[in-house]
């Protein structure tokens, strides 16, 4: 396999709260490469967010971060805001769940473009224009050269979201973090905008994170796949492997609970996700999972291959018996 | 964009019409302008009085009454004060001058400093220099402007002179008494307190709303896809932020113009400034008629104008508002 | 399977917790309340009568001192004492006036926010028009107008009564919390729960009432409160230009106070100006404090979540 372009090892990141410390992220790793998509599963508050947001550099000062975020080769953890503001935008590009507010609604869709554009290049104002509408063009725009004068909330949703996908690569990044891009959206236009990310992966050979709760999304689209919950990783893998043998409870709890053929009642994943200011000690899945036993709920159990997995389990093999047994 | 304007002004000479004509009404009720006039001129012949009654349209009813006032009133031909016949219009003038100059030296002042605090104070929000600035400005708020004025007319009339020997800041009229020409040092000197009376209120409100404005819009999304951007935090601030902030600002700013002009009454009646304000006091206190009508009309159209400049400000900054 | 423990906290638990978490408003509410205090207990706190003087002549204009320890006025009555009488009258006018307004804001607010319609721009039309006006002209012209209505003053009494002020404050102060109002149950009309409640078959009258005013009382103590500040500070202004009440037997408010430092101001009797200007100032400050931390404490945005 290829030297990753964007590596994060063992990250952690807690933030200071009026009621605590709260434990958002608990020593996670991952590993991007150059013209993969690497889907990142995980309901709201596994982490899965704060994790690039980390990345990136946009967290809130209040946000304590130890660990490693490399990308191409540079460390960003503790890097000095200069040297991040230069890396945002241009090496790691990061759209989000909501294109509506996403985009400054008193400036025009062009312009926002070539703002991307102009930070990071020293181009001129109309050769930044042309590039713009080049990239609307790219993403599926049509009659790029007149949308590009027009303002945000002429738009739809799905017509946004190509925009904001336009900003994002404008200076051609090695990583695209998209969080939740599909979520806000109907589903038909969600597989739209998917193809345009696997377009655009495909003609730059750029590396995408894909966050979402949404295993469909990861079904069409992601190569790997990396589960989180409560903070931690807790299955890795190739996604056919996922799909077909997961080998942890959650990510079992996951596949189960979506309604397939033949399906006559849904199965959701009992109780509640646990709170992060307090973490429960061992597994933090342990309370809502039928295979748990008291071994679980003493030491938190960490990644180990099984198979072509990485699982967090101690009971894997439990699991996949299981599993098999079902499919 | 053009035709929102013309619109605006279209609706705005009707609405003019009908506020002056319940303006009419109050006043009348109010400060019964027949029995003012014979107070102060007690030994008017019938007949003057009865001119004075068609000039000013106080005739049978309400209606016509109007009718008539409004006749004499767009024609120039307007009646004059009940207290020595003097003339309105010259009057009126020097007031609004004089006015005009306190009110836009104030509010450019309050607004420029007030719109610096507010975001000097959203930058660092919690921060012990935002909690100072929000205190500050609640004090202000707090602070009625005579209050102020009253307490600044206390410090530089009497305790200034006694403590440094000479007064720096005169407190009453424009010009010091007997003074006759035109000279701005002195005219800057007698503006001053009642300046720094009202753009204190002034400062106090804008910096706030500045504030609170300015940080809805650092914490929405857009300015975190600006920040994903990678571009520096005071382009991000002036180029994004300012921009989205100003938007509310600018609709309370001219809705705000009343209190402006209240304040302004106030001050300019403590310090004997003889402006806008303290020509309403004096005619109001004597019913004089014939003084207020034009005052009023003054007024009204005054705060459908800035009502019809926020609008379209509005508009301008924010082209959500355009399609209409 | 052990069952997650989240911490429940009610939404007025939370509101009281943020509120007490302002320093500045609880002191505001001890000093508030001491004023009231010192107010109710008038009888016993309060050295001298509002009318009586000091001691027998020369008493006038005497600065601070044993036995007048606020000095005394233009015609020696101790200072400190109609001090605490003036506001007496400026609370009670403030509140009486804050209730009367919030009543009638609440109402006409509800009707014309949950039913829109002529009826809602007819209101707004009429409160955008006095609200632009200057306050001071509005309130003097509109004074006068009310004092001339003679069938008016067998209810709202003669125009130098107390009750009078009230009643001319209270026309004033119904419109803002109208507005508030409006707005709050503008913003509640789209929420779901009212839809069900519609779908269910209540009446308009029964959901006002039991839904959406219930959901308001956080913007309607705000209301509340700049209600009272804005009528105490109404009536100090009518009485600072004579127009105040003038309810005789030497009863003052704090606006007849501060208006009487006028003249004070020129002569250097400084104690006439400086106490009840104070006194004016730290009651609406704290009124103020308390209104804003009000308004924090139950402002849904800044909902404690993740």
């Amino acid at each position: 396999m290829s030297v990753p372009v964007l590596s994060i090892r063992n990250l952690h990141i807690t933030f200071e709260s009026p009621l605590g410390d709260l434990h958002a992220v608990r020593g996670v790793d991952f590993d991007v490469s150059t013209g993969e998509l690497l889907g990142v599963v995980g309901e709201s508050g596994s982490g899965k967010s704060v994790t690039f947001l980390a990345a990136m550099g946009l967290l809130p000062s209040r946000a304590k971060i130890s660990g490693s975020v490399v990308l191409d080769g540079e460390e960003l953890i503790g890097a000095c805001p200069r040297r991040l503001r230069s890396v945002r935008g241009r090496l790691l590009s990061m759209i989000f769940q909501d294109p509506l507010s996403a985009l400054n609604p008193v400036h025009r869709v062009g312009d926002q473009i070539s703002e991307m554009l102009q930070s990071h290049q020293k181009i001129s104002n109309r050769a930044a224009g042309m590039k713009s509408v080049e990239l609307l063009d790219l993403v599926g725009i049509p009659q790029p050269d007149d949308r590009a004068m027009q303002y945000p909330h002429e738009f739809s949703g799905g017509m946004r979201q190509r925009v904001v996908i336009a900003m994002a690569i404008a200076n051609n990044p090695k990583v695209l973090i998209a969080d939740e891009p599909t979520t806000a959206l109907d589903v038909t236009v969600q597989a739209q905008i998917l193809e345009v990310i696997q377009r655009v992966q495909e003609k730059f050979g750029t590396a995408v994170v894909l966050i979402t709760h949404d295993l469909g999304v990861i079904a069409r689209v992601a190569s790997r796949v990396s589960v989180m919950y409560a903070g931690r990783n807790v299955e890795k893998g190739e996604v056919d492997a996922i799909f077909d043998h997961s080998s942890h409870p959650y990510t079992r709890g996951l596949l189960n609970s979506l309604p397939r053929e033949g399906t006559e009642r849904l199965e959701p994943i009992k109780g509640f996700p646990p709170n992060m200011l307090r973490p429960p000690s061992g597994c933090s899945f342990s309370a809502r999972c039928q295979f748990a036993l008291p071994e679980c709920s003493v030491e938190l159990p960490q990644l180990r291959q099984f198979g072509d997995l990485e699982t967090a389990c101690i009971r894997a093999e439990d699991i996949f018996v299981a599993g098999a047994q079902t499919r | 964009m053009l035709r929102y304007v013309v619109r605006r002004i279209a609706w705005a000479i009707p609405t003019l019409l009908l506020v002056t004509f319940l303006v009419y009404v109050a006043l009348r009720l109010g400060t019964n302008p027949v029995n003012s006039y014979l107070r102060s001129n007690p030994r008017a012949s019938a007949e003057k009085i009865a001119q004075y009654k068609e000039l000013n349209g106080l005739g049978s009813n309400y209606v016509t009454g109007y009718w008539g006032w409004l006749k004499h009133f767009v024609t120039l031909d307007w009646p004059r004060s009940i207290k020595g016949s003097r003339e309105v219009l010259p009057a009126l003038k020097d007031a609004l001058a004089n006015s005009l100059r306190l009110g836009a030296a104030a509010t450019v002042v309050g607004v420029v400093i007030g719109l610096g605090i507010g975001v000097f104070a959203a930058l660092r929000p919690g921060g012990r220099r935002d909690v100072t600035v929000n205190t500050a400005a609640f004090i202000g708020i707090s602070i009625p402007p005579y209050i102020s004025a009253i307490l600044l007319q206390l410090l530089f009339a009497v305790y200034w002179s006694r403590w440094f020997g000479h007064t720096l800041f005169p407190t009453s009229g424009v010009y010091p008494p007997g003074h006759s020409g035109f000279n701005a040092v002195l005219m800057a000197k007698h503006m001053a307190l009642p300046m720094i009376v009202v753009a204190i209120q002034i400062i106090a409100v804008y910096s706030r709303y500045m504030r609170s404005s300015l940080l809805d819009v650092m914490n929405s999304d857009y300015m975190r896809t600006a920040r994903s951007k990678g571009i520096s935090e005071s382009q991000i601030l002036i180029r994004h932020g300012m921009r989205n902030a100003l938007i509310p600002v600018v609709t309370i700013a001219a809705l705000d113009v009343g209190s402006i002009v209240g304040g302004l009454i106030i001050t300019e009646n403590i310090f004997d400034y003889p402006g806008m304000g303290l020509y309403f006091l004096r005619a109001f206190n004597d019913g004089d008629f014939p003084l207020m009508m034009p005052w009023m009309v003054l007024i009204v159209a005054s705060i459908l104008l800035f009502n019809l400049i926020a609008d379209v400000t509005y508009a301008w900054l924010d082209p959500r508002i355009r399609l209409e | 399977m052990s069952d997650v423990e989240l911490p429940t906290i009610s939404p007025r638990r939370m509101a009281l917790k943020r509120f007490v978490s302002h320093k500045a408003a609880v002191a505001s509410c001890v000093v508030l309340g001491l004023f009231i205090l010192v107010v109710v207990l008038s009888p016993i706190t309060a050295r001298y009568g509002v009318n009586q003087s000091v001691r027998k002549p020369p008493n006038s204009f005497l600065p601070p001192q044993k036995i007048a320890w606020l000095g005394t006025d233009d015609i020696g009555r101790d200072i400190y004492s109609r001090l605490i009488y003036g506001i007496r009258v400026s609370l009670i006018i403030g509140l009486a006036s804050a209730i009367i307004s919030v009543a009638v804001g609440c109402v006409v607010g509800a009707v014309a926010g949950f039913r829109g319609g002529l009826f809602d721009d007819v209101v707004m039309r009429i409160t955008d028009l006095f609200l632009a006006f200057p306050f001071l002209v509005a309130l003097l012209v509109v004074r006068n107008m009310l004092g001339a209505l003679s069938w008016l003053s067998p209810i709202i009494g003669n125009s130098g009564s107390i009750r009078f002020i009230i009643f001319l404050l209270a026309i004033f102060g119904w419109m803002g919390v109208a507005r508030i109002v409006r707005g709050q149950v503008l913003s509640l009309k789209e929420r779901e729960f009212i839809e069900a409640s519609r779908a269910v078959g209540a009446s308009r009258r029964y959901i006002i009432l039991r839904h959406l005013l219930p959901n308001s009382i956080g913007p309607i103590m705000v209301a509340l409160t700049f209600s009272v500040v804005g009528a105490i500070i109404g009536e100090a202004t009518l009485s600072f230009f004579g127009y105040g009440p003038q309810a005789g037997a030497g009863t003052t408010s704090l606006g007849l106070l501060v208006g009487a430092a006028k003249g004070a101001v020129q002569t250097g009797f400084w104690w006439m100006a400086v106490f009840p200007c104070a006194a004016l100032v730290i009651i609406s400050l704290c009124i103020n404090f308390i209104g804003d931390a009000l308004r924090d404490a139950t402002d849904p945005r800044l909902e404690m979540g993740q």
